[in-house]
């Protein structure tokens, strides 16, 4: 079926596939593969980070709905994430609801606080929209840090772990699973979302949104839409996040502009417009300060041991270098790298 | 009533560093069509640069604001040079990013340097008190620093309108490719905005600086209330500036008074989400009229 010239099919049904050629499928054993080897190969400090991607990946991939596919930027991922968060935590420790019920009724408050705050797609484009959910995100986190009654004067919330059958959710090799399968059939639902109506209007808006008018996509409510499915999921994100076992605490300094900042970058440097991009992107935006971070522990025990008081200085500064050449080396992030290198080998020995 | 007017004039002190912030802001939108996120962080480059010039390196303040605003200048160049002018031609979105990095960067630098905490600092204008009407009086440094900004404001106004260069920049904002067949260097006017950018940053960094009476990373934090600023007098009217920044520096000190300090974080932005809804292009900004 696949050919040197192309990719051709003779059924309905094979067009209609997610994968087309037989390297399509091994790549999918592949990764399969190594998703299942990473949980018993990693130490738990490492772990603690996968967990994290696959908790951001979520996040990720609603905002590149948002902003790759429906082509409307969102600086107020982390005030979503924040309003997840804070409504599961609330809901289960002071109102004892079951966890995921608390999840589910965050994720649904989120997305309807993000269509509120995605009415201004209505009439802005660009960056003037872009400014829009910036303050947003100010209001957002402003009422994170003001609202007493939110952790009844405590400042924060400790959350408990989630419990099934008696059953105590609070090693990270768990919570590996749980999220590896809801961030799997979030990213399937994504890939699948842009082979339906509602996904081809979204690109529609996106490339042109006068001429998707015209050719009748209600423009003003898929925008609205396209918020709430992005905010939902970050909301989906923040209250899974709000339980895990690292931590379990809801803090307003986790949902600050410059998490949302992070979210932003991560759907640049994976690309826009590309789900797995999201993913790419949300693993590179957690490891980069992660080996940061561990760069400074083992300066601690170097000579560069002067360096330690600058150690937040020199992390907030090697973040901002490290976006800066990536996006000047490929402004459309890490799936067209892997693109141009298929494209490579697919062609080789040829240049084009 | 006292309270009033002092609030007043504060509340316009604050504008007129805001406008000044904001118009570098538009200086850089206006021509090259980038949203500047680092713009705070020229104003806190700009005021360190001149602290050091004038501390450690002991040279009297009006060179050292000299130093201060030719290193905000060099900062701008070199961030056009450098960084946009590769990024020409990329999405929007991208470009932004490159402007957080940036934000992220040069603050990171700014911690590492400088440190975190504020520093008692030289205050360049003089600092007592005005007698008003009555029994009110205000610091004397807020009016001096509303007539530092109004000085640059209309200098800039001037420079615009009279100026070859001035009317070089008006004319590549309207249309680059008409600009450039008239013989206009785009890239000349790219860097000139980026670099007068960097200098009204740090003017308005040595105002802020000097009316707090400290130097600290703390300045980032009141660059934020650009954008309301900006959206209210439109991303690209350096008239509008004027006026946003002295409705939100208004605002922000009389919610900061009359209610609570978390309103007036709240209140600009609000502010900000109900202009755009009523006029998305801002009070002053150009309406763009599309056509598919």
């Amino acid at each position: 079926m696949a050919t040197a010239t192309g990719v051709f099919h003779t059924t309905y049904r094979k067009d209609l596939a997610l994968r087309h050629t037989r390297a399509e499928y091994v790549r999918l054993g592949l990764l399969a593969a190594v998703l299942v080897w990473v949980p018993f190969n990693l130490n738990p400090y490492w772990l603690g980070y996968a967990n994290l991607i696959l908790l951001a990946a979520i996040a990720a991939v609603g905002l590149n709905i948002l902003t790759g596919y429906t082509g409307l930027i969102s600086l107020a991922t982390a005030g979503f994430l924040g309003v997840g968060a804070y409504t599961a935590a609330n809901l289960t420790v002071y109102y004892h609801w079951p966890m995921p019920l608390a999840v589910l009724s965050a994720t649904v408050l989120a997305a309807a606080i993000g269509a509120f705050f995605g009415l201004p797609a209505l009439r802005l484009k660009g960056l003037y929209l872009a400014i829009s959910t910036f303050a947003a995100q100010e209001i957002l986190s402003d009422r994170f840090r003001d609202w007493k009654w939110l952790t009844r004067g405590h400042g924060t919330i400790v959350t408990s772990y989630p419990t099934l059958g008696g059953h105590h959710f609070k090693s990270k090799f768990e919570w590996y699973w749980i999220l590896l399968v809801i961030t799997g059939l979030v990213v399937f639902a994504a890939i699948n979302l842009f082979r339906t109506g509602l996904g081809r209007s979204f690109i529609a808006i996106r490339d042109q949104d006068i001429a998707a008018e015209v050719m009748g996509v209600p423009v003003g409510r898929y925008k609205v839409l396209a918020f709430s499915i992005a905010c939902g999921l970050a909301g989906f994100a923040g209250a899974l996040q709000a339980f895990y076992p690292d931590g379990q605490t809801v803090t307003w300094e986790n949902y600050e502009i410059a998490k949302s900042f992070i979210f932003v970058a991560m759907i640049i440097v994976g690309g826009l417009g590309s789900i797995s991009g999201a993913v790419y992107g949300a693993m590179f935006l957690t490891w980069v300060p992660a080996y940061i971070t561990r760069i400074g522990q083992t300066l601690q025990k170097s000579s560069f041991h002067f360096l330690i008081e600058k150690l937040s200085a020199v992390q907030l500064a090697l973040f901002g270098f490290v976006l800066v050449v990536f996006l000047l080396v490929e402004p459309r992030g890490l799936a067209r790298l892997w693109q141009r290198v298929k494209e490579y080998f697919r062609i080789w020995p040829f240049r084009y | 009533m006292t309270r009033f007017l002092t609030l007043t004039v504060n509340g316009l002190a604050n504008g007129a560093i805001l406008a000044l912030t904001a118009l570098g802001f538009v200086l850089i939108y206006k021509a090259t069509e980038v949203i500047n996120f680092a713009q705070g962080q020229f104003l806190v480059v700009g005021a360190f640069m001149v602290y050091t010039a004038n501390q450690t390196w002991g040279l009297p303040w009006p060179l050292a604001v000299a130093v201060g605003i030719a290193s905000g200048v060099l900062l701008g160049i070199a961030i056009e040079r450098l960084i946009l002018r590769r990024m020409i031609g990329e999405s929007a979105l991208s470009v932004v990013m490159v402007t957080i990095g940036l934000a992220s960067a040069l603050s990171g630098v700014t911690l590492g340097v400088w440190g975190a905490g504020g520093r008692q600092g030289p205050s360049f204008i003089p600092s007592g008190s005005v007698h008003l009407v009555g029994d009110v009086s205000v610091g004397a440094n807020r009016i001096w620093a509303v007539g530092v900004a109004t000085v640059v404001l209309v200098a800039v106004g001037l420079f615009f309108r009279y100026s070859r260069h001035g009317v070089a920049m008006r004319a590549v904002a309207d249309d680059q490719q008409a600009a450039m067949v008239q013989g206009i260097s785009v890239n000349r006017i790219f860097a000139m905005a980026w670099a007068l950018a960097g200098a009204a940053g740090a003017i308005g960094g040595v105002l802020l600086a000097s009316i707090a009476g400290s130097y600290g990373l703390e300045m980032e934090s009141f660059a934020i209330f650009v954008f309301p600023v900006v959206i209210l007098g439109g991303l690209d009217s350096v008239l509008g500036t004027v006026v946003g920044g002295v409705v939100v520096g208004l605002l922000v000190e009389y919610s900061k008074s009359y209610l609570t300090v978390s309103w007036s974080v709240i209140l600009p932005f609000a502010a900000l989400v109900a202009i755009l809804l009523v006029k998305p292009y801002g009070l002053f900004g150009q309406v763009r009229i599309e056509r598919v």
